[in-house]
């Protein structure tokens, strides 16, 4: 149990999260980090302008980031993990510098490194991550650990007019894993497809 | 900090390839700040084409440039040498997914090099890039730079791999440290 289930703070189901944040998804671009988030998108239902990590840890908000820049007419959801969002802390601050108006980042926040036996991330520790979000120049930062905030996060994904982040308090438990697609030619290729892109 | 190049006349070199960028519809730059890229960086910054970007580590480069490819758009990254050993597992991510990616890199550690620092990754740049199965290219005289960048330029983005040019320290100018 996490130190902070241990005094008795809410946290959510991570799957019934994913599911809230994707249930009126319309045209949104998702990007997943390397571990749970990934799993958790591929059990709320694969889709090909879902982009999934496998690797390149730490990478994948300024994945989102380099897409939103790309498809500004188009929302795009970053959903990761506590441990790939520490691993890749300056990429906050570059996000913060240049603000892309339709990039939403949510990190779900267990506490722990989960896909590697649960030992306890920074953040178990106190490190906030909405509080760096914040310092980074976020305004619109969010610690979210209800269903209510949740699915008020999940409306503003399609309207905002500002770069958003969440940090989502997520419980520490390790639902069936469900595995998309590994090979990342393949998710690259339909995923540009699906935005009438060349393939390659 | 100022610097002293053996090619003052053909200073346009960076210009040049700026011009090579922009010809093959670079629409986002990413780049650490660097001297011996502030001209290019400066040129980036000024086009209202370009999204100029700078990072917070040149890592962060290797996964913008895939976010903006999967939306259409095509990156360059700027970073000096010692950037490169920054990317080195996010370079995982453009090999699994057969990303278009193009470096820039300045080289440090190799030519009047002041600080002994740059040299242990100055002179294992190229060896680490070609570990990670990026074509490497090296620029030596300014008059080679534009076509060198344009040849990595259409072999990245025609072929879907990653390549980097490396623009030696000899090019660029050793950096002065006493004045």
């Amino acid at each position: 149990m996490s130190a902070a289930a241990e005094r008795g703070l809410p946290r959510l189901d991570r799957r019934e999260a994913m599911r809230v944040l994707l249930e009126r998804r319309g045209d949104l671009l998702l990007v997943t980090g390397l571990g749970s988030t990934t799993y958790d998108a591929a059990a709320a239902g694969d889709n090909d302008t879902n982009f999934y990590l496998w690797g390149a840890m730490g990478g994948a908000a300024m994945i989102g980031f380099g897409l939103a820049v790309a498809q500004p007419e188009r929302r795009v959801l970053v959903v990761t993990g506590d441990g790939e969002m520490l691993m890749g802390l300056g990429a906050l601050a570059t996000i913060g510098v240049q603000r892309p108006p339709n990039l939403s980042i949510a990190v779900f926040d267990n506490g722990r490194y989960a896909e590697t036996g649960m030992q306890p991330s920074h953040t178990d520790a106190g490190v906030s991550l909405c509080g760096v979000g914040r310092a980074c120049g976020i305004d619109a930062a969010y610690d979210i650990s209800d269903m209510a905030a949740l699915q008020d996060f999940a409306r503003r994904l399609h309207g905002a007019g500002e770069t958003l982040f969440a940090r989502i308090a997520i419980c520490a438990d390790e639902p069936p894993r469900v595995l998309p697609s590994r090979d990342g030619v393949y998710l690259k290729n339909r995923f540009r497809r699906a935005l009438g892109l060349d393939g390659d | 900090m100022s610097e002293r190049s053996p090619h003052a006349a053909a200073a346009d070199w960076r210009e040049q390839i700026f011009i090579a960028l922009k010809a093959a519809e670079i629409r986002q730059v990413g780049y650490v700040p660097d001297a011996g890229h502030s001209r290019l960086i400066e040129l980036c910054q000024d086009d209202p084409e370009v999204r100029a970007i700078p990072l917070t580590s040149e890592e962060e480069g290797i996964a913008l440039a895939a976010g903006a490819w999967l939306g259409g758009q095509r990156a360059a990254l700027l970073m000096q040498s010692s950037g490169v050993g920054n990317c080195i597992n996010m370079l995982s991510l453009a090999k699994a997914c057969r990303f278009p990616l193009l470096l820039l890199v300045t080289m440090r550690g190799e030519w009047a090099e002041f600080n002994p620092w740059q040299v242990a990754m100055g002179t294992k740049t190229q060896a680490a890039l070609e570990l990670m199965d990026v074509l490497v290219y090296r620029v030596e005289q300014p008059e080679e730079a534009a076509e060198t960048v344009a040849a990595a330029l259409d072999i990245a983005f025609n072929g879907s791999l990653a390549a980097a040019v490396l623009l030696s320290q000899r090019l660029i100018g050793a950096k002065r440290w006493v004045k």
